[in-house]
């Protein structure tokens, strides 16, 4: 079993972003980037699978500038085989990366792939599903368990009202909750191994796919700020207060 | 052309956030027909119809509609769309798994958990959980939106009388098969709905001491929530966390003790309607979000709030 895994380079989660001040978007130049958090959870997943002597090659794929290599880069370090990034300027929306994604999985001929189920910078939670569409593919979002079993998933999907246990048939897609694991870190030797690791470049231009931007950004802004709240001196103030002027409790 | 509101139910009738998706579609155009899929749903067809924004509802039943699987669902509508301008349904865990399987096949790019209706082609909403807002103008000729529940008011749920049309179902998919689903039994309201928050942070030092926040948590009814920092240190399971890389959550009151305030923790928490804080730091940085913050320490302050609450003849729920 060959196992694809798509990773993204966002802004760290403990980065406070700024708004630019035109409007345009968020400030991303000297500011920390990480792997996706939930991309981290469909590596280690992968690799264990892998581990279990039940994937035979985990390969990791980007959709990114230059620098998105680093996360595939990461993804080598903590056990993946080997690499693959698309090279595109820009931000592509997640029609265009599951497009470009259905041309790897063409080529790569993977029986699984797996993602992260959200990105923390667009908070789209799209590019697993449209991809599952269009391969016509089975989807298994939100997992937070997978059992491999020959050629079938037993899969636990994370949904509002507790959790759901679906059957897929491979070749399928998971996208991956922050619950599936406890991603590893990357040991140091293993860091200098995976430099080693090849990764190959593509141009986006060159997977004859359309990405032109369906959506226009008409605006970035701070979200309203809070007006600035009241110190209490005890607890009996602090609960009549609740009782009386929020009226909440 | 006319908006199609996916319905979410359990068969028997609506979930809830179908009504607030209903506001939403009612927002971007005032012709709103309503789809539900599913297996011996006529009941809830029939409390659809009676929601007074719904013009039309169609109703398509077939036994593999019965879990609501995307891959069965996606192609009925796909096969819908035709027909109308915009499809949308709820951001829950229900239509994040269906929508972006429809948007694709119409070859759309889908517009997420959108907070506002600006215009029936422009929206408002949350990035980077919510640290900022993005309008956003769709150019595609069919638009597939899904909307924040929390951001939109239910709409009325009596009154209307739409007709009730059958559609055809489409073939089974048979590469996913459904195994069973467990919902969460508990007395506790759910964390992502629930009116009240009690969270605890690093700060409540061990599992055990998360008593307190329990108890006060049953006193208000409340869902019990926690930053990431007391997730990691292993005093509370996961699902509690609250966060970018865990729940946003948007109650009428929350109560954050023993939470310094990272941005990953105020990201999940910060729209709450009234914030309450209680930390002995008090630089702390969850007081700059905090309608009503206590410099204190909590293993005195939690007994002392529960006391307060006892005092109290009536408490909301």
């Amino acid at each position: 079993m060959k196992i694809l895994v798509a990773v993204k380079r966002v802004i760290d989660y403990n980065v406070q972003i700024r708004v630019k001040e035109d409007g345009t978007g968020v400030v991303t130049d000297n500011v920390k980037m990480s792997t996706n958090p939930p991309d981290d959870n469909a590596i280690e997943e992968a690799v264990k699978i892998k581990e279990a002597g039940k994937a035979t090659e985990v390969v990791a794929v980007t959709v990114g500038e230059e620098k998105a290599q680093e996360t595939v880069r990461k993804a080598l370090a903590v056990g993946a085989d080997r690499g693959i990034h698309v090279k595109v300027d820009g931000i592509l929306e997640p029609l265009a990366v599951s497009k470009i994604l259905q041309k790897i999985v063409d080529k790569e001929k993977p029986d699984l792939v797996f993602m992260g189920k959200q990105a923390i910078d667009d908070d789209c939670n799209q590019t697993g599903q449209m991809l599952s569409a269009l391969l016509n593919w089975p989807q298994a979002t939100f997992a937070s368990k997978i059992d491999v079993k020959d050629n079938k998933l037993e899969v636990t999907r994370e949904i509002d009202e507790g959790l759901e246990t679906i059957e897929i048939n491979v070749p399928a897609i998971v996208t991956c909750d922050l619950r599936l694991n406890e991603p590893r870190y990357a040991s140091l030797p293993n860091i200098m191994k995976a430099k080693k690791k090849p990764i190959e470049e593509i141009a986006a231009s060159d997977l004859g796919v359309d990405v032109s931007p369906r959506l226009e950004q008409l605006k970035v802004e701070e979200p309203p700020k809070r007006k600035a709240g009241i110190k209490v001196a005890n607890v009996a103030e602090l609960v009549q207060k609740l009782k009386n002027e929020a009226k909440v409790i | 052309m006319a908006v199609l509101l996916i319905a979410e139910h359990n068969n028997k009738e609506l979930r809830p956030f179908t009504l607030n998706a209903a506001t939403a579609a009612s927002q971007i155009d005032s012709d709103v027909h309503a789809v539900i899929i599913g297996q011996n749903s006529g009941d809830a067809a029939k409390q659809l119809s009676e929601l007074p924004v719904v013009k039309k509802v169609l109703s398509v039943e077939g036994a593999h509609y019965e879990n609501f699987t995307a891959e069965n669902f996606a192609p009925v509508i796909v096969k819908l769309a035709e027909s109308y301008s915009h499809i949308v349904c709820s951001a829950n865990t229900f239509g994040k798994n269906l929508m972006p399987r429809i948007a694709a096949h119409l070859d759309t790019s889908q517009v997420s958990d959108i907070i506002k209706v600006i215009s029936p082609d422009t929206f408002l909403r949350p990035i980077y959980a919510g640290n900022a807002f993005a309008t956003i103008k769709s150019n595609d000729a069919k638009k597939c939106v899904t909307i924040r529940p929390t951001s939109f008011d239910p709409c009325e749920s009596k009154g209307g009388s739409a007709p009730i049309e059958k559609v055809d179902a489409s073939e089974e998919f048979s590469n996913t098969k459904f195994i069973k689903r467990e919902e969460i039994k508990s007395d506790r309201p759910e964390l992502g709905t629930a009116r009240i928050v009690v969270s605890g942070g690093r700060g409540m030092q061990s599992g055990d001491n998360f008593k307190l926040i329990t108890e006060i948590a049953d006193k208000l009814g409340a869902a019990i929530g926690a930053s990431r920092a007391a997730v990691d240190a292993g005093y509370i399971s996961n699902d509690h966390q609250v966060g970018q890389t865990g729940k946003v959550v948007v109650p009428d009151l929350y109560i954050a003790v023993g939470i310094s305030g990272a941005i990953q923790h105020l990201a999940g928490m910060k729209e709450s309607k009234v914030i309450v804080a209680i930390n002995k730091d008090g630089e702390a940085p969850i007081f700059s979000v905090a309608d009503y913050g206590l410099e204190a320490d909590l293993f005195e302050a939690l007994p002392q709030f529960m006391e307060e609450l006892n005092k109290l003849n009536t408490i909301q729920k």
